[in-house]
């Protein structure tokens, strides 16, 4: 990859804005999540209506800078590395929306839950460590898109299996606690959709990931089976 | 969507430079060229001024061999008859007539429309009228001219508009029946309604003849060609299927260019 500059440095300054917001953006979605999760073991109401605002802000983030990405296209008939960012960057802003809806569902719930007075929630801290797996995958991401690391974004494509297994464990866990008492039943769905919320938001960092992959090497390696690099232990 | 390329070794050549260096008296102008033209294809030729493409184009057709001290090394060899064009024993006007060029600035003679493409045939000794006008009529039609000038045949082509002189000049090159047309910047002293009627015309040209093109605009390039060889300084620096070499070119060099970084 080039790190040179274009000749045209108004080129440069903006394909510069363009990911300098992907990563603001993307900070966001971060913050989303970690709030959604507080959300739910604090009951904070305000930290509710907090992350449904911050919503409204991701996805005008999502609409500036598919304009501006459209904008260059336009402009600038962008070829190469160049092209492969910005059609790269038009999907990871989808996938960093929707984590963002889905930070949100996980707020949604928080407020449904404590809604109904139940302050026992089952499994919390199986959701809570998921959930701090799904912020700490979306910031190595966003870390291996700044740095144009491939090798990182293979590892967090792998590392997304950590979170399906997560997802699988709080599901069986909850099925066990409805069988045993109905009163549980309500509660422990909502749980289920914030675990699938989680488990969801884990598979959008692995898209984010794969575009990562293909704007350093310009390989596309969605729906392809691969070797798993094994997780590194200092990956977060 | 695209559909899957084959593999560059099975598809069939029309021609090959093969070690091929070219020297303007003492200055080393292309240096070990090794490179081939699919047959029935577009090849682009792109690079920055003086990378040495519009010289390779231009030993294809020996327009070199009009000025003395400029000397040719290695080979270009004609498919499938293997005949290497660089040959002294080779004929250049013979060549001419299988190679044919397009210029960047339309360059009609100062004739009519008919006889501009007459002129060609008539060199190969083509004199009854029946079969002039038989050609001549093939020719404007495969230029995608016919329909604008078949009731003004006999007035003067400079009458005609730009982009209308440059389809002659095609319509002209075409009426020998070349195997291979070799552009020459052919668009860019036209507007761009010229520009994509030409390069319309090239994507229909490809399914009769070989094409090789050299431009300055590499959108261009990205339009109408199948290959792309990116030039510099005299030495080819990377050849390939033109979505490879405009999405992913292996050569940082290429990737510079590209992505206009050069410099």
């Amino acid at each position: 990859m080039p790190h040179s500059e274009h000749l045209s440095k108004q080129f440069d300054s903006d394909l510069e804005d363009i990911r300098s917001r992907v990563l603001q953006m993307g900070g966001l979605v971060e913050s989303q999540i970690r709030s959604a999760i507080e959300c739910l073991s604090s009951g904070d109401y305000d930290l509710m209506a907090q992350v449904t605002d911050g919503d409204r802000q991701v996805n005008s983030y999502e609409v500036e800078i598919d304009d501006a990405c459209a904008h260059v296209i336009a402009r600038r008939q962008p070829a190469a590395s160049d092209l492969r960012l910005i059609m790269a960057v038009s999907k990871i802003v989808t996938d960093l929306e929707r984590t963002g809806d889905e930070a949100e569902k996980i707020a949604r719930m928080a407020r449904q839950i404590y809604d109904r007075g139940r302050l026992q929630i089952p499994r919390s801290a199986d959701v809570r460590h998921a959930g701090e797996l799904a912020v700490a995958m979306l910031r190595r991401v966003l870390d291996a898109m700044a740095r144009l690391d491939a090798q990182e974004a293979e590892r967090i494509i792998a590392a997304d299996a950590t979170i399906d297994g997560e997802f699988r464990g709080i599901v069986r866990q909850l099925v066990t606690y409805m069988m045993e008492d109905p009163r549980t039943i309500s509660t422990a769905l909502d749980i289920v959709w914030v675990a699938k919320a989680i488990e969801r938001i884990g598979d959008h960092i692995k898209n984010v990931a794969e575009q990562v992959i293909y704007i350093v090497h310009g390989t596309d390696v969605r729906h392809t089976t691969r070797e798993i690099v094994p997780e590194s232990d200092g990956g977060n | 969507m695209a559909e899957p390329k084959p593999a560059l070794d099975t598809l069939p050549i029309k021609a090959a430079a093969r070690r091929l260096n070219f020297y303007y008296g003492d200055f080393h102008a292309l240096k070990t060229i090794d490179m081939p033209i699919h047959d029935k294809r577009v090849t682009a030729l792109i690079g920055p001024s003086g990378c040495g493409k519009s010289t390779f184009l231009r030993c294809f057709n020996r327009m070199h061999d009009l000025y003395p001290g400029n000397r040719y090394e290695g080979e270009i060899r004609l498919l499938p008859d293997n005949v290497n064009l660089l040959d002294k024993g080779v004929d250049p006007i013979e060549v001419r007539m299988r190679l044919s060029m397009v210029f960047q600035k339309p360059n009609p003679f100062p004739k009519t429309i008919f006889e501009n493409i007459a002129y060609g045939l008539r060199v190969r000794n083509v004199n009854k009228r029946a079969i002039l006008e038989e050609k001549v009529e093939e020719a404007l039609r495969g230029a995608a001219l016919w329909n604008e000038v078949k009731d003004r045949l006999h007035e003067q082509a400079f009458n005609l508009s730009g982009g209308q002189q440059q389809r002659l000049c095609i319509a002209r090159a075409l009426a020998t029946q070349p195997e291979i047309l070799l552009f020459d910047e052919p668009t860019s002293a036209l507007d761009p309604i010229a520009t994509a009627s030409i390069e319309e015309l090239i994507a229909e040209l490809k399914q009769k003849v070989t094409i090789l093109i050299v431009t300055h605009n590499m959108q261009q390039a990205a339009r109408v060609s199948d290959f792309t060889a990116y030039m510099y300084l005299g030495e080819m620096i990377e050849f390939g299927w033109t979505d490879d070499i405009f999405i992913k070119p292996t050569n940082p060099q290429t990737e510079a260019y590209i992505t206009g970084r050069f410099g």
